[in-house]
């Protein structure tokens, strides 16, 4: 192609499939709420919250891999960075959501989180739990949504100025500009390094309010990080697809692929590390967490484990499977999918504990899962991410000029 | 043609030819030994001497000659042990991580990180080595037929994993350097003069002809190597971390324990590295090659490493409470008030707090303020291990069984003298092997060589 496509056009169809998407999820969250008969509509909310966390998370995945970048003076992603900022546009929509979902939490619409009914911490109730109670000071309502509230305004207001600088270089050629965006990055992967651990903590780990494990942050985060790879990986090839993106080459494909492979490795590692220390110990305080899904969900957690550390391995080792298009969309799609299931094995055996009752009707039959419902709901917040996205990235110059080392990424061979 | 970026620093300073950096590099060693290094190496030599002598004593005596009790079984030893494998990582990460993520700076200190590296894991296996007691049975850890009856390792034993992991670990460490070194050891052979000297490289150098197919596979086998390396890294440490946290002493079991033991081995590694190379750069004149934008890049990665440790020290202390065992509270409890405090305050200061400096840019590119930081973060994280180990079981569950440790003379000299074999073989490197990857370099003169960018910028 002798001239690149500077600015990118959502076109017709992905504007069509993503409301069709969003109207899937619409009609599936509708039924799903009919047809869940667990108590205060514990199921529905809880895969809610899945679907909130997860696309929350790739979003400020995104942040962090952008910010990683300037840190770190990466030259060959300068020409992808639109993508990355297209990607945390989805900040505040993202976070909205969840904070929908924790102030149903708080009003007691549900029971995600045992540990918000206040009758557990009163001494004089019969539903007191010592344990929980213990855990109080860091739970605490007020601090609680302080924590919140500096999660979101972290997240929302680095995501404008990485954006409004961003745009702001492609007017002015001033490398000062870089270097501020340079030190911005660096000081969010402070803010970051603190938040992703505590944010695990806060809305996933204390689902199983009894259990705790150090790693547990680390992990959810490594999670987070390699669905944000994949899409990104994913979400280039498509853009190459369309014509977009000429002077990106195979080299550039290559080490997206390195990126997913080497960030699933570091899952599998963190999930083993967590998991075979728990096991070999098995110390009670501890094993519940395993001995739930054990009981009630023993596929789904071994099948996670198998398909997001086996196939990335397995399929992405050789180099040329990295630069190879296709490879990369079957593993992406899968491992997309597994590392959602793997979110899902977060939250469900702690919320739902294997029993689900499910139906129309006054009382529902036993069933372990949704399917329609969960693929729809899954399928709503995608159609609603991919909208958010691809609007962001037509809202700017696809390639930006005046990044100091464009022509080192244009340039890009290995 | 591919040109780097103009606000990149330039990573060679001044204006240097091939010949250049070969005669920087090659030539000290075939002069005299200077002055400098003829007393540095008698000091490590007679250091390393007082730790064989203090071996031997422990050999004769036993054991019993630390300062080990019935509730403290662990301390110096290990700590030392868990110390020197950490030091290892950094040679490791720079030579395989950063290659893997095309770091050009890497290449000047590569070599010497490397050997770091190898000398480390020596001094590491000492203490494991020697705290078998009838260290003449060491083999008895290797799944070897044999004719003792049912003698088997124990495979479900962390230690055992150690035993393999740190063996691999320095195999692969060894061959990666070693290969690295090849075309540098055919360049010396083709300079060196003496018959002698010259018959020796040569024969190091395995017959390199530097033709373009040694070349070609060069840079696939240094790949292979990093790829195999890089899982090293992790698998090293982790296991290491393991040894304490299969366990279910509180304040060893816990899960964050695998991560968080490689970044701090990393940080503790690139500690030990400033320490050697900026000694080394300024006796052996290399400040052209390891320059100020190379210790800030150290000095960032040791930010970054440190902070982690950081984040991980902060997430054990808030779980302990958070989880509601209360042994689990009580061993950190105890390690921030009871009678070994001051090792706890030594290491967070040591290792979290102070290295925050490093955040300045006046302080992380001044070369004294670096030094002073390397040791202590040197200092920090042999109180990280010490506190890990010590203030877990000297006071564990049943309080009639707490107890207190002290070192013994013999604890102290070992730990001594490991430094001082450490140096006595960095030392001999320095002296008799190019200590920077002289080939390699050549090949980023002309990117980031000082006077060619600035040619590229006409």
């Amino acid at each position: 192609m002798a001239q690149d496509k500077l600015h990118f056009q959502v076109p017709a169809k992905t504007k069509t499939w993503s409301m069709a998407f969003m109207a899937i999820g619409a009609v599936a969250a509708i039924a799903g709420w009919l047809f869940d008969k667990t108590e205060h509509h514990q199921y529905w909310w809880a895969n809610l919250l899945i679907c909130a966390f997860f696309f929350f998370a790739i979003s400020i995945g995104a942040m962090f891999f952008y910010a990683v970048q300037y840190a770190a003076e990466v030259a060959w992603t300068a020409q992808l960075k639109r993508i990355f900022e297209a990607m945390f546009a989805y900040v505040p929509v993202g976070i909205g959501i969840v904070i929908l979902v924790l102030l149903a939490g708080q009003f007691h619409v549900h029971h995600l989180y045992h540990w918000m009914d206040p009758e557990v911490v009163n001494p004089d109730s019969p539903s007191y739990d010592a344990i929980i109670a213990n855990k109080m000071p860091f739970l605490s309502s007020w601090f609680f949504w302080l924590r919140v509230i500096m999660y979101a305004a972290t997240f929302i207001i680095f995501g404008r100025l990485f954006r409004k600088w961003s745009l702001m270089e492609d007017e002015n050629p001033s490398v000062d500009l870089h270097l501020k965006q340079y030190r911005r990055g660096a000081l969010f992967l402070v803010f970051f390094a603190v938040f992703s651990s505590t944010i695990a903590w806060d809305w996933l780990m204390s689902i199983d309010t009894h259990w705790y494990s150090t790693m547990y942050g680390w992990y959810i985060f490594s999670g987070m990080w390699v669905t944000c790879m994949i899409f990104a990986t994913l979400f280039l090839l498509w853009l190459k697809q369309k014509g977009y993106y000429s002077k990106v080459n195979d080299s550039h494909i290559h080490d997206m692929g390195k990126w997913v492979f080497a960030v699933s490795m570091l899952w599998s590692y963190l999930w083993f590390c967590q998991y075979m220390l728990i096991w070999y110990s098995d110390i009670p305080e501890e094993v519940t967490y395993f001995k739930e899904r054990y009981d009630h969900y023993m596929t789904g957690m071994w099948a996670i484990f198998a398909c997001n550390f086996a196939i990335p391995f397995y399929v992405l080792i050789a180099r040329d499977a990295k630069r190879n298009v296709k490879f990369l969309w079957r593993v992406g799609v899968i491992i997309f999918i597994t590392h959602f299931l793997d979110l899902y094995m977060a939250v469900i055996p702690g919320t739902v504990h294997g029993h689900l009752e499910w139906g129309l009707g006054e009382h529902g039959h036993h069933i372990t899962f949704a399917w329609w419902f969960e693929i729809g709901m899954f399928l709503g917040f995608l159609g609603l991410f991919i909208m958010v996205v691809t609007n962001a990235l037509s809202k700017a110059r696809l390639i930006p000029v005046n990044h100091p080392y464009l022509n080192e990424s244009e340039n890009h061979h290995i | 043609m591919f040109k780097e970026s103009n606000i990149r620093k330039p990573l060679i300073l001044g204006h240097k030819t091939y010949h250049d950096i070969t005669q920087d590099i090659v030539g000290p060693i075939e002069g005299p030994a200077p002055k400098q290094w003829k007393i540095a190496f008698t000091i490590a030599l007679i250091v390393a001497l007082y730790g064989v002598g203090c071996i031997m004593y422990l050999v004769g005596v036993g054991i019993g000659s630390w300062g080990l009790n019935k509730t403290v079984g662990w301390a110096w030893d290990i700590t030392n042990f868990v110390w020197w494998v950490g030091i290892g990582h950094a040679g490791t990460l720079i030579s395989a991580v950063l290659l893997l993520f095309r770091q050009r700076w890497r290449m000047a200190i590569n070599r010497s990180a490397e050997a770091m590296t190898i000398f480390a894991v020596m001094m590491a296996a000492v203490f494991p080595v020697f705290h078998m007691g009838r260290v003449w049975m060491a083999y008895w850890t290797l799944p070897l037929p044999n004719q003792f009856g049912s003698l088997w390792p124990n495979f479900n034993s962390a230690l055992m994993w150690d035993v393999f992991a740190i063996s691999t670990y320095f195999s692969v460490s060894l061959v990666f350097w070693y290969i690295g070194l090849i075309p540098d050891f055919a360049t010396i052979r083709d300079r060196m003069t003496k018959p002698r000297a010259k018959k020796i490289y040569s024969i190091l150098s395995f017959g390199w002809s530097g033709r373009a197919k040694h070349w070609t596979r060069f840079e696939e086998v240094s790949l292979v190597l990093a790829g195999i390396a890089t899982p090293l890294v992790f698998s090293v440490h982790s296991i290491v971390s393991m040894d304490f946290a299969t366990s279910v002493v509180p304040g060893w079991h816990t899960t964050i324990f695998p991560p968080y033991f490689v970044s701090g081995a990393i940080f503790s590694g690139f500690a030990m590295v400033q320490t050697l190379l900026l000694i080394m750069r300024k006796t052996m004149k290399l400040e052209a090659y390891i320059h100020l934008k190379h210790i800030e890049y150290m000095n960032i990665v040791i930010i970054v490493t440190g902070s982690i440790v950081g984040v991980a020290y902060l997430t054990e202390l808030f779980i302990s409470d958070y989880s509601g065992v209360q042994y689990e509270s009580y061993a950190f409890i105890n390690r921030f008030s009871g009678p070994l405090a001051w090792s706890y305050w030594s290491m967070m200061t040591c290792n979290v707090i102070s290295p925050q400096l490093f955040w300045f840019k006046k302080l992380r590119t001044n070369l004294g303020f670096t030094f002073a930081m390397s040791i202590i973060v040197n200092i920090g994280m042999w109180f990280e291990r010490f506190v890990i180990i010590v203030t877990s079981i000297h006071r564990d569950y049943v309080p009639a069984a707490w107890g207190e440790f002290k070192a013994s003379v013999i604890d102290i000299g070992m730990f001594i003298g490991t430094i001082g074999i450490f140096f006595t073989l960095f030392l001999l490197f320095a002296r008799f092997f190019p200590v920077l990857a002289l080939n390699e370099l050549k090949t980023i003169l002309k990117t980031s060589g000082e006077s060619y960018k600035n040619d590229n910028k006409h």
